[in-house]
């Protein structure tokens, strides 16, 4: 008897992966899972700094869908190699700064290196046709098999009867007529699979798992790029989007200022590598200030607000550290700033 | 067998798992890992990650925000 097919399933921890791997599991092929860590994945990150937040149960959803296939799970980091397709997206950015149908050929293509070097036969995909306005549509799905250089090999199990027959098809080694054929956004056909294959307690469908798809997150990350006069990032800048009130009061300097003591712990991870800010006479938060300049007045400006974000609002003064960039520590008083002195567009 | 140690600690996860990953991939069967993380998620998660691909986890704490997790590696 001749070995079993092997596939790579794309694992995005929501239902559709989910389905698509289980439906070609079903037909006896070897399935094993890729998951690709960009930075601006939403899972893990703020629910894992928010105090508030540290109580839940907490789960990386691709590796409980691993855990339900009882699949291998290859989490890949492709932060690094994934700038290049936020900053430069050959098919443009979606409703926000998500370039979604780029995003998709990368991760294909990242997928048929990994099968070329392990020997696999061919990918899976949870895509439905018209399940995304970008990268899943009837006009884009070629473009993503063609572009990523995965051509027939890709395979996309829960709408294959709606597409040309793959190479998996043809081959016999899986069967078209045990395929799907969903499309559009209705969640229903495939949370009728999902109970006919026993599943329960999948992520929420569809669900959005990419910052970038977020408006205030891209309008902060628009902000970064604007206020440093080029668009690069490093991962450290695209995490300090995710934590904290973001205010700009000048175009030369902004703060982040911590919500709560998880976040202040998180901040304090980067004092050594910014100017920061904190009340000493009342509790409250820390604030990190990211700027090319901070003069004496600036040091004044953004005492006040950060007094203002303190248990001492409404003092009429508040003693306030600050540490400059040599690392050198003074202490003040300030008065905390009224909320009608600060204007709307300084908060991002 | 030999024993290792991997510094996890003020990385968000996925990054300890994907650590972890990496690290045992240079490791051999029976080899132990210590790893040292501080996002709670790792708990939960490199422990599934040792499930699904065969590794076992010796011993797994959080002190006070401190998470140490000892691993043998297993697989293939």
């Amino acid at each position: 008897m001749s070995a079993p097919r092997k596939a790579l399933a794309l694992i995005s921890g929501g239902l559709d992966s989910l389905l698509a791997a289980r439906v070609v599991q079903e037909q006896g092929i070897h399935v094993e899972g890729v998951n690709f860590y960009t930075g601006f994945c939403v899972e893990g990150h703020t629910h894992a700094i928010r105090k508030q937040d540290r109580a839940k149960p907490k789960r990386n959803n691709a590796l409980w869908v691993a855990e339900q296939l009882g699949i291998k799970l290859h989490i890949v980091d492709i932060v690094d190699e994934y700038k290049d397709i936020v900053l430069n997206p050959k098919h443009g950015y979606g409703a926000n700064m998500n370039p979604c149908l780029d995003c998709k050929i990368f991760m294909v293509h990242k997928a048929q290196e990994w099968i070329d070097k392990h020997g696999f036969d061919f990918i899976i995909t949870g895509e439905v046709i018209g399940q995304r306005p970008m990268s899943q549509r009837k006009d884009t799905m070629p473009v993503v098999a063609d572009e990523s250089g995965a051509g027939d090999r890709l395979l996309r199990p829960l709408c294959a009867r709606n597409l040309p027959e793959t190479l998996p098809e043809r081959e016999g080694w899986v069967d078209r007529d045990r395929l799907y054929d969903f499309s559009g956004r209705g969640r229903k056909p495939q949370m009728a699979l999902a109970a006919q294959f026993g599943f329960e307690d999948y992520a929420a469908p569809a669900g959005g798992c990419c910052f970038l798809t977020d408006e205030n997150y891209s309008h902060k990350l628009a902000d970064l790029w604007q206020a440093r006069g080029e668009r690069r990032y490093e991962l450290d800048d695209i995490m300090l989007l995710k934590v904290g009130r973001h205010l700009r009061p000048r175009p030369y300097f902004k703060m982040i200022i911590s919500r709560e003591e998880g976040e202040s712990r998180f901040l304090e991870g980067y004092r050594r590598q910014f100017r920061h800010l904190r009340t000493i006479s009342h509790m409250g938060p820390l604030a990190l200030i990211d700027g090319s300049r901070f003069d004496e007045a600036d040091v004044a400006l953004a005492a006040r607000l950060l007094a203002r974000f303190s248990q001492g609002r409404t003092a009429p003064e508040v003693e306030v550290e600050y540490v400059d960039e040599t690392g050198m520590a003074r202490t003040f008083n300030v008065a905390p700033m009224s909320p009608a002195e600060i204007p709307k567009d300084w908060y991002l | 067998m030999s024993r290792h140690q991997l510094d996890a600690r003020r990385l968000l996860c996925p990054m300890p798992v994907i650590r972890t990953q990496d690290r045992i991939a240079e490791l051999v069967r029976g080899d132990i890992l210590e790893v040292h993380a501080t996002d709670p998620g790792a708990l939960n998660d490199i422990g599934a990650w040792c499930r699904i691909n065969g590794h076992r986890v010796l011993e797994a704490r959080d002190d006070a925000g401190e998470i140490l997790m000892v691993l043998e590696v297993g697989g293939d």
